[in-house]
């Protein structure tokens, strides 16, 4: 542990982390973003890694240290100690463009890590401070590349056509020559596929959802959280029990039934059923608002003889839009992204929602891009609600969570 | 004097602010039996049928009339079967409306006619019943047209099979069946290994993105915003889009991983024992980080600074903060997140059904409700799967509120 606090040790090891780190990362990047060939060196990564914290410790002058780093990387790109190797075929520009990221994205931060660090024998707090920095920046670039890929490739596959996919599957650039066909995927989903059709379902079905529950949780949160009776705590003890009950559990009888009554493959059946997977929640949440809001006002409204529906109608309500807004929101959420009971109940392709539809592009015989290009539909509309409204979107969200 | 007491009675005020309490809460309670409580029997009735998925088609008569000619002379054919080849159905028979300008000939041993209807009884009939009635007829107008009419209306079955739902035959062959020896203990370790992997790693992941950022710089929101992607989006598209990206053949992940010469043939990522389980359940810590990552963020930021001026100081390095100060704020809402999301891990079907159908190793309890009752069409044991799950979850629910229900307030 003494040894590690010694500052040349300290930086050695974080450079070498680090340099490591950024290898990886601009190599995934470019390989990315191009689809040419490239791998991090050990041996670059290596020499270059110690060599860059012991400089970032041992000479003070930031400039020459960066401009001598970068430097570096340049020159050592044509010999086998470079940072980063190429494959076949690599034009020099993008090879020039790898060196000087690496370079310039790790002696930078380096620099900044190792700020407080000196040679010689460092304070706990000089030691840690340093660790940390390292830390957040690496969990800077893991969790954004980790969250990102994914959605990155779904957007990218849905553009590329299936030869292209077949021939490079890291390739991902944009053949912008292709113009209006790059979004030929779209245009045969919404043409032969019918997905219009599907998106409007999926849509009214969440509005109607959240109606729905909104009608029958704001009375049933306002009698909870206001009035006094027997049993009120065992009621809301059992809403919490009741949306601990798995979907895959309620399922099954569901199916049954409305396979006897006629009801599966009927929107009026799958609108019997998803407001009460919600009504739990959203009651659950209205109430704890509905407690928040100050009874005085209320008082004041029973006093001045509205009876309790004018309160709840005139009052409290208006009282808790937000609160309402935020309810309503995650409600469409959970409806829009239902799978399981769509996929169980619906198989006519003329009721498909838009869950069940992408559902049914996972199929052998339907290309790659048709089912990311379905896939990306069906996540735009809930990314835009999510991106425009994300104060209520969080809160509902914490709020409700207690629904996964 | 009288001692003022509070009354022990209840008053006039009190039943009517009750009632109106109950009737607010008629319509949630209504609909929620209805859909909840109502299948939650269901299915302990159902765990102890042998119901198969075929069961659920009711057995029935099945009757297709046709207007044909038949060595010279014009029949009415009416072909009469028994939807199920197993089950016998009492008391079958059909009856018709003969049209205008259809006049019969002699009828066969079943049928009788009393004025325009024609009656066929055949009493009770085994499964896999079929059989032709033909009945000679002469028309009065065209053929063609007299066809069409003849053909264009449905002759009446009647008769009722036996349902397997609602008699009095139960059987303990479901639990036997998911009790059984290898497969039952494959499926509880799946379920183990993904529950508590899956509910850990997205909390110390969530702490982690947490603690990124737990302090504003810019592009703080959006950061925040990106890292709740996961979670918004629909599972649907990030599932197939992990399989996409993961795909042992054309994988854009495999490619890489090639060229980086970290291995040498493509990986089945969710086609191999034991990585098809680690990957839905790093799946599952994905999907599910970020909604630790907001709680433990939003408490994070009610922590007071005074605590961490006074530990700063005091010369506390940062993670001797992070250690005695932030950790034991967040033990009581890491304990509550633990076991909430242990409960829903536990529930999770959606995810490993479409990441991997159940298949190399992955199939949870939950998925075994599916496979059960559609893969292998024997709804009985799907139930009994299901009996066992709501079974488990009364047992973690009990916990829950033995520990929880004071931290929720509730």
């Amino acid at each position: 542990m003494n040894l590690l606090r010694q500052g040349a040790v300290t930086g050695a090891v974080i450079g070498l982390f680090w340099a490591f780190v950024m290898a990886i990362t601009v190599s995934v990047t470019l390989s990315f973003a191009s689809g040419l060939g490239f791998r991090p060196g050990s041996l670059g990564c290596l020499i270059l890694g110690i060599g860059g914290g012991l400089a970032a410790i041992y000479v003070r002058d930031a400039r020459l240290v960066i401009g001598g780093f970068v430097l570096l990387c340049v020159a050592l790109m044509f010999t086998p100690l470079s940072p980063i190797l190429f494959g076949e075929g690599v034009p020099v520009l993008w090879q020039v463009m790898a060196a000087l990221s690496f370079g310039v994205f790790t002696i930078w931060p380096l620099k900044v890590m190792l700020v407080e660090a000196h040679p010689g024998a460092l304070s706990r707090h000089a030691f840690e401070d340093a660790v940390i920095r390292f830390l957040t920046g690496f969990g800077y670039i893991v969790f954004t590349a980790v969250v990102l890929i994914p959605f990155y490739v779904m957007v990218m596959t849905s553009l590329k056509s299936q030869q292209a996919l077949l021939r490079n599957p890291l390739d991902f650039s944009i053949e912008l020559s292709r113009g209006w066909d790059l979004f030929r995927s779209y245009s045969e989903l919404f043409g032969q596929f019918n997905f219009g059709s599907y998106l409007w379902t999926s849509f009214y079905v969440s509005v109607l959802t959240v109606l729905i529950t909104l009608l029958f949780s704001v009375p049933g949160a306002y009698a909870v959280a206001r009035l006094r009776f027997r049993g009120r705590a065992a009621f809301s003890r059992s809403i919490l029990l009741i949306y601990m009950v798995p979907m895959i559990v309620l399922a099954l009888p569901i199916y049954i039934a409305f396979s006897m009554t006629g009801l599966r493959n009927t929107i009026p059946g799958l609108l019997m059923i998803y407001p009460v997977t919600t009504i739990p929640v959203a009651l659950y949440m209205l109430q704890g608002y509905f407690r928040g809001l100050p009874g005085e006002v209320e008082e004041a409204g029973l006093m001045d003889g509205l009876s309790r529906l004018q309160v709840i109608w005139k009052i409290t309500l208006p009282l808790s839009l937000p609160a309402m807004v935020s309810v309503s929101l995650y409600v469409f959420m959970i409806a829009w992204n239902e799978f399981l009971l769509a996929f169980m109940l619906l198989d006519d392709p003329s009721k498909f929602t838009l869950t069940r539809g992408v559902a049914m592009l996972n199929s052998s015989e339907i290309p790659r891009q048709h089912l990311m290009a379905g896939a990306v539909i069906a996540t735009i509309p809930i990314m835009a609600l999510f991106l425009g409204l994300e104060r209520f979107m969080t809160k509902g969200l914490t709020a409700g969570s207690v629904k996964g | 004097m009288t001692v003022p007491t509070p009354p022990t009675t209840r008053g006039a005020l009190e039943r009517r602010e009750a009632r109106l309490a109950w009737s607010l809460l008629l319509p949630t309670i209504t609909i929620v039996s209805l859909v909840i409580i109502l299948p939650l029997l269901a299915i302990f009735w159902i765990s102890f049928k042998p119901v198969g998925l075929a069961d659920l088609r009711p057995v029935a008569p099945v009757i297709r009339e046709s207007l044909r000619e038949r060595s010279g002379e014009i029949v009415i054919e009416y072909r009469v079967r028994n939807s199920s080849q197993q089950k016998e159905i009492v008391g079958m028979g059909f009856t018709d409306t003969l049209h205008d300008g259809v006049t019969l000939g002699t009828l066969p041993e079943p049928c009788s006619v009393d004025g325009r209807l024609l009656r066929c009884a055949f009493g009770d009939v085994e499964g896999g019943f079929n059989e032709r009635i033909r009945i000679p007829v002469t028309l009065d107008g065209d053929p063609d047209v007299l066809e069409e009419i003849v053909e264009g209306t449905e002759p009446a079955g009647f008769g009722s099979g036996d349902n397997i739902l609602t008699n009095s035959e139960f059987t303990l062959d479901n639990f036997a069946r998911i009790f059984d020896g290898d497969e039952f203990w494959a499926v509880l370790w799946a379920t183990t290994f993904y529950t508590v992997f899956g509910t850990i790693g997205a909390l110390v992941v969530g702490l982690f993105a947490a603690l990124l950022l737990n302090k504003s710089f810019r592009g703080k929101g959006v950061l925040r915003g990106l890292y709740l992607f996961p979670y918004v989006s629909p599972i649907i598209a990030v599932a197939f889009t992990w399989v996409t990206l993961l795909d042992p053949f054309s994988g854009s992940l495999n490619a890489l991983l090639i060229q980086m010469g970290v291995t040498d043939s493509p990986i089945n990522f969710f086609g191999q024992r034991p990585l098809a389980l680690i990957m839905v359940t790093v799946f599952e810590i994905w999907r599910y980080f970020p909604l630790s990552f907001l709680f433990i963020l939003a408490r994070m930021q009610s922590i007071d600074t005074d605590m961490y001026e006074a530990a700063d100081m005091d010369g506390a390095s940062p993670f001797q903060k992070f250690w005695y100060l932030s950790l034991p704020m967040l033990l009581g809402i890491l304990s509550v997140l633990f076991l909430l999301r242990f409960i829903w891990t536990f529930n999770k079907f959606d995810d490993i059904f479409l990441l991997t159908g159940g298949n190399a190793g992955t199939r949870t309890l939950t998925v075994n409700v599916y496979e059960q009752a559609f893969a292998i069409s024997n709804i009985g044991a799907g139930a009994a799967a299901a009996v066992v799950i709501f079974a488990t979850l009364l047992l973690f629910s009990f916990f829950f509120f033995k520990y929880i229900s004071q931290e929720e307030g509730l």
